[in-house]
């Protein structure tokens, strides 16, 4: 194993860049937010973000890997809808995703 | 507000882990009580919301689904930094400090010979295009925490995840007000993260390959399933379908990592303009 001590200046310089960065990523919507008038509309619109961030985070992946993920998706997602236990629906998902890949899709 | 009686009806019991539901009502409640102004439901927005302790244990419970996945995740990306020469305490400090575990991956791919200023500028812009969607996410909480002191809110947002945010907006979205759920879920993630990334360096390659183990599919199952609670009939979905649709198309033709802020943008500007009618 590299020593406890190496860590090079540069490495941690370029670290705390992207540090910094994600920081204001993570604080920089809260921090916005003070700053905008409150609306009904504007509550509509983040009242939509979850599902929106979920889809536009998930179906590309769907679009990009093919059958193992609608497959496993599909199969999370009707455990959801049948138990309501999350950790059923990731065991699920999981189970489908590992088979198939395992089948070679 | 004005549809809480429906959504209540579609998920009568908050059922963060399976068949033990109740506790997931009962702890807000019985807490609350202690807190005079602490309201159980929706607009508190003049009102500091609770940070309990029983809160950021049921967190940790909510979260307990997804540490399989987080673990998983987070052995590749220390195998990865172990790969990729990253001594063991250059790996702790990047997974404590930037703690964004797919920007990191993508970080490391593009790493540069030297790092220089512009090498360090173009490691905080690419921070930035893979990391965007967490604007939109922390500005979500907004209406929930407003109140709460920035002492605590900016400290809890460093270790916001998107499962952390995930749960704690579906438990905010079933009329839950305590805080403290969105910090034991966070923490909890971000400590087992940790783990699994120090553990990953030191085990290299043995997890060499995630796709085998369906370990890149992990999140997305996770969040997938999360839709079915947050499901609020065919209207509302209607933002949820044009995310998805701009989403694929960024990706397609764009490519990069784009995709979710713009789908999410998208969506959300299609949700703002919905009317409630329903």
């Amino acid at each position: 194993m590299t020593p406890i001590e190496n860590a090079d200046f540069g490495v941690l310089a370029a670290f705390a860049a992207m540090a910094v960065a994600t920081y204001a990523m993570r604080a920089g919507g809260f921090w916005m937010m003070q700053h905008v008038p409150p609306s009904a509309r504007l509550r509509k619109m983040l009242n939509a973000l979850p599902g929106s961030v979920i889809v536009a985070a998930v179906l590309p992946i769907v679009v990009r890997d093919g059958v193992t993920a609608v497959l496993a998706i599909g199969a999370a997602v009707a455990a959801m809808l049948l138990t309501r236990r999350d950790i059923i629906a990731v065991v699920a998902g999981m189970a489908i995703a590992i088979a198939a890949r395992a089948a070679g899709w | 507000m004005r549809s809480l009686s429906r959504e209540r009806a579609f998920t009568p019991v908050f059922d963060g882990l399976g068949g033990r539901g109740p506790i997931a009502v009962a702890a807000p409640v019985k807490l609350t009580s202690k807190i005079a102004n602490a309201s159980m439901q929706t607009d508190s927005e003049n009102q500091s919301p609770p940070w309990t302790l029983a809160g950021f244990n049921l967190g940790m419970r909510l979260a307990l689904p997804v540490l399989p996945a987080m673990t998983a995740f987070g052995l590749a990306v220390g195998a990865t930094a172990a790969r990729k020469g990253f001594s063991f305490v250059e790996n702790l400090v990047m997974n404590v400090f930037v703690y964004a575990g797919m920007s990191q991956l993508v970080a490391m791919e593009a790493w540069p010979e030297r790092v220089t200023l512009g090498a360090m500028a173009a490691l905080a812009v690419l921070m930035i295009t893979v990391n965007a969607r967490m604007l939109l996410m922390s500005a979500a909480l907004y209406p929930w925490l407003a109140s709460s002191s920035p002492w605590r809110i900016y400290p809890t947002l460093h270790v916001l995840a998107d499962p952390s945010w995930i749960i704690a907006m579906r438990y905010r979205a079933n009329g839950g007000s305590d805080a403290g759920i969105l910090l034991g879920s966070s923490v909890l993630l971000a400590v087992a993260w940790i783990a699994a990334t120090c553990v990953g360096h030191v085990a290299g390659t043995m997890v060499a390959d995630p796709r085998r183990y369906g370990i890149d599919l992990v999140m997305p199952i996770f969040f997938a399933a999360m839709l079915i609670p947050l499901w609020r009939g065919a209207r509302p979905a209607v933002a949820w379908i044009v995310a998805g649709v701009v989403a694929v198309t960024v990706h397609q033709l764009v490519g990069g990592w784009w995709f979710i802020v713009a789908g999410a943008i998208a969506g959300s500007v299609v949700g703002g303009l919905l009317d409630d009618a329903d």
